[in-house]
């Protein structure tokens, strides 16, 4: 009984149906831990966790410059930027907005920096599914592919004060 | 021995012990030990009861059709709402059952009245606190409150309060084993209830002592008195509190179903080596598995990622699994020796329904394993996680399992705490045998909503999806779909918090008699027992019910890698 004191002899090898389960959930654990690192060899999506120490000034330096060698035009009043294909890219995301707009080719791979300058935020590229962390003080650098074309929506997904909802951010895939 | 022992008998059929005998069990209860049973009991469905109050706010704004709340009360809602039910109803419950499993079935006094005074104040006023400083719009943080964001230093006292206050009360649960061991209160091993306890306590300790190592310095840091924390390790260490309080959780409420399964069915472990190993399991591996909270943050290698979700999360894993045979297994053994042979589902309808702790239990075990613990292991998985974090897929699964689990399990377990402990019988028998079942739908609709919608890219902790134009007519279907779960489920929160209140304050008192049966299950007239007893391949049910659910799991599982397998390549 499970309120009572067991018998003396309580101590006993699983038998029976008992130990079958055992060793077939065992077993699927095992399938569970292969399949990490096998994904991390054969797979194309692994979060590396990529990451440098950064200050907030100067990853929006280095966002600003390369604003300005890369930008091919203006939506809103944000910048477009075109990265050389399998170049290097910067995002800054902040209260509350996403900056600048990205203008990526498909099929080509890019260093996409991302780093936050006031809290965390989430990165959402919808309606891909695709979310990562950002944080401040750490510069994310995801490798990305793009596969598919279209206009894609970055949104904020980690809570950033009372405006989160409306940090929208747009990717362009060409 | 020493003297001060001997003034105050620990065994509580020794002569003086402060102590009552139980008229339906026959068990001994400590005096100090059921008024502070009483006290955490109380606080916690006070808590569990702002909880839902809340609850039912969140659920009406996300429901983007009726779009509630103001944004700001929004979000210091959704705070309320996850420190009063993951934190404060959830510990003050625990509370009550490690006092409960450290005497009755130990037969022990409980170690110290002071220090259980001391705890109870400080648990009390940390939590008063967090709620006053959340109402009053200084800590719109929400729970997790990730730095740089930042609250009244109030919010992260009061935080503290409670953590070292609960500590307090796992250091005399401790204390009290030992001078029950001590001073042979008991003879032999501590019974399977106490064993499960404590492990919950011990993976309490190092759940709070992380919580102190995360909120000591930010407390300390919102005062001004010293630098940030760095946001990265902020988030290492609070999830080292986070995610494991949650698996203090786990460990009460397989306590729980262990213990009603007997209290209903006679049902008794299969095998007691097999029911401990598990949560060893536990205890030993369940630590690094907070892991799964940074898998797509910066700064943490996936090599770090792949062993501490792997190695360790998967052993945790397979301690559930376990516990996910054996307590269907012991009730089907249990079941099958009262005479209930037909087939492999003949035991089933024999079971005591209108037994609503019963019926909590099987529902918390259903939730739990099919929908908290799939999806959990799934979202779990390094890179499955790129498709998963951060929408309202997570808060799906844990609403599976924390509410649809422990909660449940715990309401269950208060339709016996209460006769037991305040000896008074329940008013209104036929609504609280139909509660389990309505909170219970109540949940999984929530559950379901929030993960398809979550899986559609909804964002948790969003007040509006609206301003991002790409969620479709199906994301917001779904989110009426968690709309009206909440409804129901809140429905039955409040049946629940009436039904204990209305016990309390108008239940028959059941001093000097046994309390008003729930239903238990009867022994076919005529059949011997023994018949199975050394029969390892009886629980023919639970053998089918488990390889459907291994089924299930590797479906939703591989459907998950096949799903990620479809976005953008990623590193
Ligand atoms: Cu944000």
């Amino acid at each position: 009984m499970s309120l009572s004191i067991p018998d003396r002899d309580w101590y006993k090898a699983p038998v029976g149906a008992e130990k079958l389960w055992i060793g077939l959930a065992l077993i699927w654990c095992l399938v569970m831990s292969v399949m990490m690192p096998y994904w991390h060899f054969r797979g194309k999506q692994n979060s590396r966790g990529e990451a440098y120490a950064v200050t907030p000034a100067a990853f929006y330096e280095r966002a600003e410059q390369f604003v300005a060698a890369n930008k091919v035009g203006e939506r809103d009043g944000v910048p477009i930027v075109e990265p050389a294909p399998g170049g290097e890219a910067y995002l800054v995301a902040r209260m509350w907005g996403w900056y600048p707009i990205l203008k990526l080719r498909q099929g080509e791979t890019y260093r996409v920096h991302v780093s936050s300058m006031d809290l965390n935020h989430g990165f959402s590229l919808q309606p891909l599914n695709m979310n990562f962390q950002v944080l401040p003080g750490y510069d994310h650098v995801l490798t990305l592919t793009p596969t598919s074309k279209g206009e894609f929506t970055i949104v904020c997904n980690e809570f950033c004060g009372i405006g989160h909802d409306r940090m929208i951010g747009k990717l362009l895939v060409e | 021995m020493t003297t001060l022992a001997a003034a105050v008998p620990t065994a509580l059929d020794a002569p003086g012990a402060r102590s009552r005998r139980c008229d339906t069990t026959g068990l001994s209860v400590c005096l100090t030990a059921q008024l502070f049973i009483k006290l955490a009991a109380v606080s916690a469905v006070v808590f569990l009861l702002l909880g839902g109050v809340a609850a039912i706010l969140l659920a009406l704004t996300r429901w983007q059709a009726v779009h509630l709340l103001r944004v700001d009360w929004f979000y210091r809602i959704l705070t309320f709402h996850g420190l009063n039910m993951l934190i404060f109803w959830i510990l003050f419950f625990e509370v009550a059952i490690l006092y409960f499993a450290c005497t009755v079935p130990l037969n022990s006094r409980l170690f110290s009245r002071k220090v259980a005074w001391v705890s109870f104040a400080m648990m009390l006023t940390g939590a008063v606190m967090v709620n006053v400083v959340v109402l009053a719009g200084k800590a719109d943080v929400l729970m997790t409150s990730y730095l740089p964001l930042l609250a009244h230093p109030g919010f992260y006292l009061g935080i503290i309060l409670v953590a070292v206050g609960t500590l307090v009360a796992v250091f005399n649960f401790f204390a009290t084993l030992h001078i029950a061991k001590r001073d042979r209160a008991y003879e032999g091993t501590v019974p399977l209830v106490t064993f499960g306890a404590l492990a919950a306590a011990i993976i309490a300790v190092v759940t709070l002592l992380h919580g102190a190592i995360v909120m000591i310095p930010t407390f300390t840091f919102s005062m001004g008195w010293t630098a940030e924390p760095d946001p990265m390790w902020y988030r290492m260490i609070w999830w080292g509190l986070g995610h494991q309080s949650q698996q203090v959780n786990v460990c009460a409420m397989v306590a729980v179903w262990y213990l009603v399964g007997q209290l209903a069915t006679g049902a008794k472990p299969v095998n007691e080596t097999v029911c401990r190993g598990a949560f060893l399991l536990y205890i030993l591996f369940i630590n690094l598995a907070s892991a799964h909270h940074l898998l797509v943050d910066p700064a943490v290698g996936a090599t770090w990622k792949i062993w501490n979700t792997s190695y360790a999360m998967y052993l945790a894993v397979l301690a559930s699994m376990i516990h996910g045979f054996t307590v269907p297994a012991s009730v089907e053994m249990a079941m099958r020796d009262k005479g209930y042979v037909k087939g492999l589902f003949g035991w089933v309808t024999a079971l005591p329904w209108r037994n609503p702790a019963f019926s909590a239990v099987v529902l918390s075990i259903l939730i739990f394993g099919f929908i908290g613990g799939i999806t959990g292991v799934t979202l779990g998985t390094q890179q499955i996680n790129i498709i998963a974090h951060n929408t309202l897929r997570i808060t799906g699964h844990f609403h599976a399992t924390v509410v649809g689990g422990t909660t449940l399990a715990f309401m269950g377990l208060a339709y016996y705490v209460i006769p037991l402990i305040f000896r008074r019988d329940f008013v209104w028998r036929t609504a609280a045998r139909v509660q389990p079942w309505l909170f219970g739908g109540g949940i999984l609709m929530v559950s379901l909503g929030m993960s398809f919608a979550g899986s559609l890219g909804v964002p948790r902790r969003s007040y509006d999806i609206e301003p991002a134009g790409v969620f479709g007519p199906a994301a917001h279907l779904f989110l009426g779909v968690m709309g009206l779960g909440a409804l129901v489920a809140v429905a039955a929160l409040l049946l629940f918090c009436i039904l204990c209140v209305g016990t309390l304050l108008f239940g028959r008192p059941n001093s000097g008699r046994a309390m008003a049966d729930w239903g238990v299950a009867q022994r076919v007239p005529g059949v011997k027992a023994g018949l199975f007893e050394h029969d390892h391949w009886a629980m023919k049910g639970t053998i089918a019910l488990t390889a459907v659910f291994l089924a299930c799991f590797a479906v939703y599982y591989f459907a998950n890698w096949k799903a990620l397998a479809d976005v953008w390549p990623a590193q």
